[in-house]
């Protein structure tokens, strides 16, 4: 006898490696990211983000949107909608960008791919189909298509990674830079890897047909065994990402198209993403706004900071002083970094009070007995964090 | 006039229609250098004169019914030899058995007591409502959360104007404007032809039905500000005489191919065009008397514009619903009842003839039964025909742009003969007296005139493409988001029609 289950809809989706990775959480920590099932963590947080800065470990990016845009106008196309210039991005290589609304507020963050002179891919977090069919209106040739459920796509991360994917038979995986984008052929098909991730470190981005999903998996951990391989969640990336200094959804970007609040959403420039922000390009959406935010200043600035002691300062407030008198920003994330030995986070700030000090109104409990410091912060210019791992090439040995 | 100097241009005007011309001429009056480039070989757009039968003439747009008297004066309009008639035309609701209803200047005859009655009150009313808005007419409304003094001082005499109608008109104005206008006529007429006709200045050209909420109320009001009525073609000749006389060079056969748009530190800015031919004409500003649709979407093209701002133009509702038939005739026919078929005569026996011909439309069909209004131009201008011979030209709703499966010439052709069967009902002998017809659907209206959806008004004439919103935010004050670019056309406040309004408009936000 069969049962029909009445919230069939509404029950989160399975990814293609989910048969595999199912298994492996065993703690049963799942979150929903556009509706998949997803893992908060596998085993452990910690242990998974040290798996990523020891050995390396495998992120399940199959509910990150993909997009081709494809057609002799694709190129002009995403160069009007996004604020780097895609003229540039050579073949097989990937480039990191935000697109804004007409306001210069940012809509999302992602990655783009030129895979052809007129093909490329789109990679984002949260579904982007009406604004990039809204982007190609008035291109002749110009198509959009949505691969999200098409292309199966597994992160691996960690500094033994290149010597793993060496050992399963990429041949020349070593040579490749950050950013550069490589095929190889994989069970009569193919296997796409980019040097890519979300963590900071040596790592890549596996792109392969769903039905070859698993294949992909088994080959990885049959190899990966003997380098410390393991299954790392969105707790260990959230940390990783923060060390590297990376922006988070829903943390610092509060997407442009779903804020309802005046200037609750971000500008690049006020998320520090300024060095993304061609102004050399001739149009792009949002760059008449972002012109006129540059010259008269951000409101706010996106700030590393390095905090005293070792309490987190999660949702912090920051003030001008030591009293607390007046506000003059916030955290969005924070962490005790194991890497940088500090107790960093990032902040918005309101610019004009970047020259003064910065005190934070840090929150933390004792067994269950609420505490509240108040200590003075220190702006962080450089990277947090930037192992010469995550760049050399060929990556180191193993 | 001298040749200008193509070095020093300070303003190209792209189209020589009507509102093309009146900005042409204000900007040169006031001793600017202006281009004014015109894609077809006559002038005037959708009010140019055209031969469509050898010897027969007419224009697409066939009346004027509120030209204002302000831009007469200013331009010296009639030392052009724009005048109006002794009296303004009569509108008469034509009736199958002869007893047609007449509408002469206020005086209404064909109907019982009760209408005349409430005719003149309502008339009043309206007349009443229309004197508060005139002003507003010739005013760029400003863009909302604006903050200068000028701007502001606008919308407080918008609100005080209506407020100055009196607590009980001011009532009843909040309440009829967005009325569907069947609802006004049930309320206070009786006689079906009276209601139908009273009705029509407020649908035609519209996407609208007697039911339909939205702006029908509000058109009627727009067209019945005090102006002036009088000859299309001798308003097309007076503007583009003004024009001239004051130094705007026009050029017809003249097709502009892009605006040219360069990007610098401040962001873009417009600072030429490009002709069909290849030829690069640079300026200070460009002006478009073209639709918003044709302006920001061919001719700027969407990689020099923002993608919401460019959603808002793509989504701009302009696709048009009135066909336009011409009849070269032998004679001037005869309508049993009338003496004379002068003036403006409407077919539409009751408000359900022309709800039920737009439910057609509404699903991509032409009416079975169409509506339309009559006009024998060549009764008040002999040259339109050959002695003796005569043009009758009508406005026949509904016919929509996007017909179902296509527009093709058996469809055109079936909706000419049902139009001529239509009017042959009221003029029996008019058959015989054609010597030739011709129909233009909106998509021809689109592909001989460049004018998006083949619409009359642009883009629709309703409140949410109306005052500050016309044609969208951030390009509703002739102003566009690409400086150095203007648009003066119809698409723009306060709209279509032959007014002048957004021609008149434009030239005073440049000149400001």
């Amino acid at each position: 006898m069969t049962t029909v289950d009445p919230y069939a809809g509404e029950r989160l989706k399975k990814t293609h490696f989910y048969p595999r990775a199912a298994p492996l959480n065993i703690r049963d920590a799942w979150v929903a990211w556009n509706g998949y099932k997803f893992a908060e963590c596998y085993y452990d947080a910690e242990y998974e983000y040290f798996c990523v800065r020891n050995s390396c470990a495998t992120y399940d990016i199959c509910p990150m949107q993909k997009y081709y845009v494809e057609g002799s106008d694709a190129e002009a196309m995403l160069n009007r909608m996004v604020t780097r210039d895609v003229k540039k991005l050579g073949l097989n290589r990937v480039m990191y960008t935000v697109w804004c609304t007409d306001e210069g507020r940012v809509v999302d963050d992602g990655t783009i791919f030129r895979l052809a002179d007129d093909k490329f891919m789109l990679t984002c977090g949260s579904p982007c189909n009406a604004w990039l069919k809204m982007s190609a209106f008035g291109f002749s040739d110009v198509t959009i298509t949505d691969m999200s459920d098409e292309i199966a796509a597994l992160s691996f991360q960690g500094p033994t990674s290149c010597a793993v994917l060496k050992k399963m038979g990429l041949q020349g995986i070593e040579t490749a830079k950050p950013f550069d984008i490589r095929h190889f052929p994989f069970h009569g098909d193919t296997l796409m890897v980019s040097r890519t991730g979300f963590t900071g470190d040596l790592g890549y981005e596996l792109w392969v047909t769903p039905e070859l999903a698993l294949d992909l998996w088994d080959e990885l951990y049959a190899v990966g065994a003997d380098y410390g391989i393991q299954p790392f969640g969105e707790e260990a990336t959230n940390m990783t990402r923060l060390e590297a200094g990376f922006i988070m959804p829903d943390l610092e970007l509060h997407e442009a198209l779903k804020t309802i609040h005046l200037e609750h959403d971000q500008s690049p420039l006020e998320l520090n993403l300024g060095w993304l922000v061609d102004f050399k390009k001739p149009h792009f959406n949002g760059r008449i706004a972002l012109l006129k935010e540059k010259e008269r200043g951000t409101k706010y600035t996106l700030t590393k900071l390095d905090i005293p002691g070792n309490k987190p300062a999660v949702e912090a407030i920051l003030y001008k002083n030591e009293r607390c008198s007046q506000d003059i920003g916030y955290v969005t994330s924070a962490m005790w970094s194991p890497a940088v030995k500090a107790n960093i986070a990032l902040a918005m700030i309101r610019t004009e009070f970047l020259k003064g000090d910065i005190w934070v109104e840090v929150y933390f409990q004792k067994e269950l007995r609420q505490y509240r410091k108040v200590v003075k912060a220190t702006i962080v210019k450089k990277q947090f964090w930037t192992p010469p791992r995550a760049r050399a090439t060929p990556p180191l040995d193993f | 006039m001298g040749v200008l100097d193509l070095n020093r241009v300070n303003s190209i005007v792209i189209g020589a229609g009507h509102n093309g011309l009146v900005c042409a001429a204000y900007l040169a009056k006031k001793g600017h250098s202006v281009l004014v480039l015109e894609s077809s070989d006559t002038l005037g757009g959708l009010a140019a004169g055209r031969e469509f039968h050898p010897g027969f003439k007419t224009s697409v747009a066939h009346s004027i019914n509120h030209f204002p008297q302000k831009i007469i004066k200013d331009l010296a309009l009639e030392s052009f030899g724009f005048g109006a008639p002794a009296e303004p035309l009569p509108t008469t609701g034509l009736s199958l058995d002869g007893s047609h209803v007449v509408l002469q200047k206020d005086t209404l005859t064909g109907v019982g007591e009760s209408d005349i009655t409430a005719y003149r009150h309502i008339s009043r009313l309206l007349q009443r409502f229309a004197d508060r808005l005139e002003p507003f007419w010739l005013k760029t409304i400003p863009r909302v959360g604006i903050k200068n003094l000028t701007d502001l001082l606008t919308f407080g005499q918008m609100g005080l104007r209506v407020r100055m109608l009196g607590k009980a008109d001011m009532r009843e104005f909040m309440r009829i404007t967005t009325l569907p206008v069947r609802d006004l006529m049930d309320e206070n007429f009786e006689h079906d032809i009276l209601k139908a006709m009273l009705s029509w200045d407020g649908l035609v050209g519209s996407k609208l039905a007697p039911r339909s909420p939205n702006h029908a109320v509000l058109a009627m009001l727009y067209r019945r500000v005090g102006g002036q009525h009088g000859s299309v073609a001798s308003l097309i000749k007076a503007l583009v005489s003004a024009a001239s006389a004051a130094g705007a060079d026009i050029r017809t056969s003249t097709a502009v191919e892009k605006v040219l748009v360069k990007a610098d530190d401040k962001g873009l800015i417009a600072h030429g065009v490009r002709l069909a031919n290849g030829e690069i004409i640079e300026a200070d500003r460009i002006i478009s008397a073209t639709d918003p649709q044709t302006t920001f979407l061919k001719l700027v093209g969407v990689a020099n514009l923002e993608i919401e701002f460019t959603n808002r133009i793509r989504r701009l509702r302009c696709e048009g619903y009135v066909a336009k038939l011409h009849l070269a005739l032998s004679d001037l026919p005869k309508f049993p009842g009338l003496r004379k078929p002068g003036g403006r005569m409407i077919i539409a026996p009751n408000m359900d003839a022309i709800e039920f011909a737009f439910d057609d439309a509404k699903y991509g069909e032409c009416s079975q039964q169409p509506v339309m209004e009559i006009i024998i131009p060549s009764i008040y201008d002999d040259s339109l025909a050959p002695l003796g011979k005569h043009v009758l030209s009508a406005h026949v709703m509904y016919a929509p742009y996007q017909h179902k499966g296509g527009w093709d010439d058996a469809k055109r052709e079936a909706f000419t003969a049902r139009a001529i069967d239509t009017i042959a009902r009221y003029a029996p002998g008019i058959k015989e007296q054609i010597i030739q017809s011709e129909l233009l659907t909106p998509l021809d209206l689109e592909h001989e005139f460049n004018v998006t959806g083949g619409h009359w008004h642009h883009t629709e004439f309703a409140l949410d493409q109306s005052l500050m919103m016309r044609p969208t935010y951030e390009a509703a004050q002739y102003s566009t988001p690409i400086p150095g670019l203007y648009l003066c056309g119809a698409g723009s406040h306060p709209g279509g029609d032959l007014t002048g309004g957004p021609g008149h408009n434009a030239a005073q936000e440049i000149l400001r």
